[in-house]
């Protein structure tokens, strides 16, 4: 085992410390070391998109980001997305708009879509196509989730 | 699938990245972005004794504009580089290639000076470093050197940085005013890999090409400058006759490679059409319609 290291982080507001070799990924750590099981580990390679969070207020891929890169950064999971039994709107959204079947995507989905919301607040639908081909979903033919970030951008209009 | 062990640095200078590279003698990986790098350690492609990682160089991230000249740093995330109006004033070219370099967020992560160094053939930013006659800045052991980017592409993932070297920042001169360009490429899903793209610079005098730069990326191990296509479309009158006749010479001077995504000929072909299309769009020629495909 190489050397561990220490990582310092804030995850949906609140710090958080583990010590991790320096290899794990940004991934692993939530899940194994944080308990956040919400971020899904796909293909593993910067491809699929599951596993998509925020640092630092930006979507990224967890899994081409290392831990130790992410030491003293403010990350969001899709864990810290409602408040309490209160959806996200993006996540009502979602649930309206059939915009998952077996779910394995979505929290890839809705951290890609609200990071592009924020950068794009008026999209037109082109647009939101090309934002959403960064997540690869295999069930539902991106039809639901297309309409349900359009209606969450019309929303706040 | 998971990085193979390797020792983690983080240094808090170029000075002290240096002097880990060379305690490394070669062994070592510089990690910028990661969104090549840790990928590849994740399939184990690489297998470095070490990994210095550029992060906490706060001062390798920046857009400057000195006179004539944009100098970017190393360290740059891509969707800064994106958002630079610096960039989207003078180096436009760069600003439309980066909507097709991976995805937002993988933008936010990967590096300008990340890509360029990785080198990827196909890859857009290597293409337009090259487009744009860029500069690169390395820092190794022996002082601060300048690479034209004509000599920084050797083949497949190979530049002309040593090993101990840092990519501190590209620098290039501010695009000639007037000047029109375009990226094509195509993908089989936008952010992917491009099978093959062009990029284009044409600035115009008297209906010719003043200045010319068509490269071609995803055609050949590098990022490859297409000399002889730009000449057949600065040699007469700047119409589509021009255009065919550079697509025809782009075809003969690419060297493209098959793979799982398309083979050589198909990407011989896409050279032609993309050329076509690229030197049109940054010449303000109209193409006829193409018949709707999907």
């Amino acid at each position: 085992m190489s050397e561990l290291v220490d990582v310092r982080l804030t995850v949906n507001g609140a710090p958080q410390h583990g010590r991790c070799e320096p290899r794990k990924l940004l991934v692993d750590f939530l899940r194994e070391d944080l308990g956040l099981t919400g971020t899904h580990a796909g293909c593993e390679h910067g491809l699929c998109g599951a596993c998509t969070i925020h640092i630092d207020g930006e979507a990224a891929r967890s899994c081409t980001t290392l831990a130790v890169q992410a030491d003293g950064a403010d990350i969001l999971t899709v864990e810290g997305l409602a408040r309490g039994d209160v959806l996200h709107p993006l996540q009502q959204a979602f649930h309206e708009c059939h915009a998952l079947q077996c779910g394995f995507c979505t929290p890839g989905m809705l951290m890609t879509a609200i990071d592009f919301l924020n950068a794009h607040p008026a999209p037109n639908e082109d647009e939101v196509r090309e934002a959403m081909s960064a997540v690869v979903c295999r069930c539902t033919g991106y039809q639901g989730i297309v309409d349900a970030v359009l209606q969450v951008s019309r929303s706040r209009r | 699938m998971k990085p193979p062990r390797f020792a983690y640095h983080a240094p808090d200078s170029v000075e002290e990245a240096l002097a880990l590279l060379e305690r490394y003698g070669g062994d070592a990986r510089v990690l910028a972005g990661g969104q090549s790098l840790v990928p590849m350690l994740n399939f184990r492609l690489v297998t470095p004794a070490a990994l210095v990682d550029l992060r906490r160089i706060a001062s390798l991230a920046y857009v400057r504009e000195e006179g004539r000249h944009v100098a970017i740093g190393g360290m740059t995330r891509q969707r800064a580089a994106e958002r630079s109006p610096v960039v989207a004033t003078r180096l436009p070219l760069m600003t439309e290639a980066l909507r097709w370099v991976g995805h937002l967020p993988t933008r936010s992560r990967g590096t300008v000076g990340g890509s360029i160094a990785h080198a990827d053939p196909s890859a857009e930013l290597p293409a337009v470093f090259l487009a744009l006659d860029g500069e690169a800045v390395a820092i190794g052991p022996a002082g601060r050197r300048t690479i034209a980017a004509a000599d920084f592409f050797q083949s497949f993932f190979t530049t002309a940085l040593a090993p101990t070297e840092v990519l501190t920042e590209v620098r290039f001169a501010a695009m000639p005013a007037g000047a029109g360009h375009a990226v094509e490429e195509f993908a089989r899903r936008k952010g992917d890999f491009a099978i093959v793209g062009i990029a284009a610079v044409v600035a115009q005098a008297g209906g010719r090409a003043a200045h010319v730069r068509l490269v071609a990326f995803g055609a050949s191990g590098t990022p490859l400058r297409l000399a002889a296509a730009e000449a057949a479309l600065a040699d007469g009158p700047l119409d589509r006759a021009a255009l065919a006749r550079a697509a025809e010479a782009a075809r003969g001077e690419v060297d493209p490679v098959a793979d799982n995504n398309a083979s050589a000929d198909y990407r011989r072909h896409l050279v032609g059409v993309l050329v076509e299309r690229a030197a049109a769009r940054a010449a303000g020629i109209a193409l006829p319609q193409e018949p709707a495909h999907v």
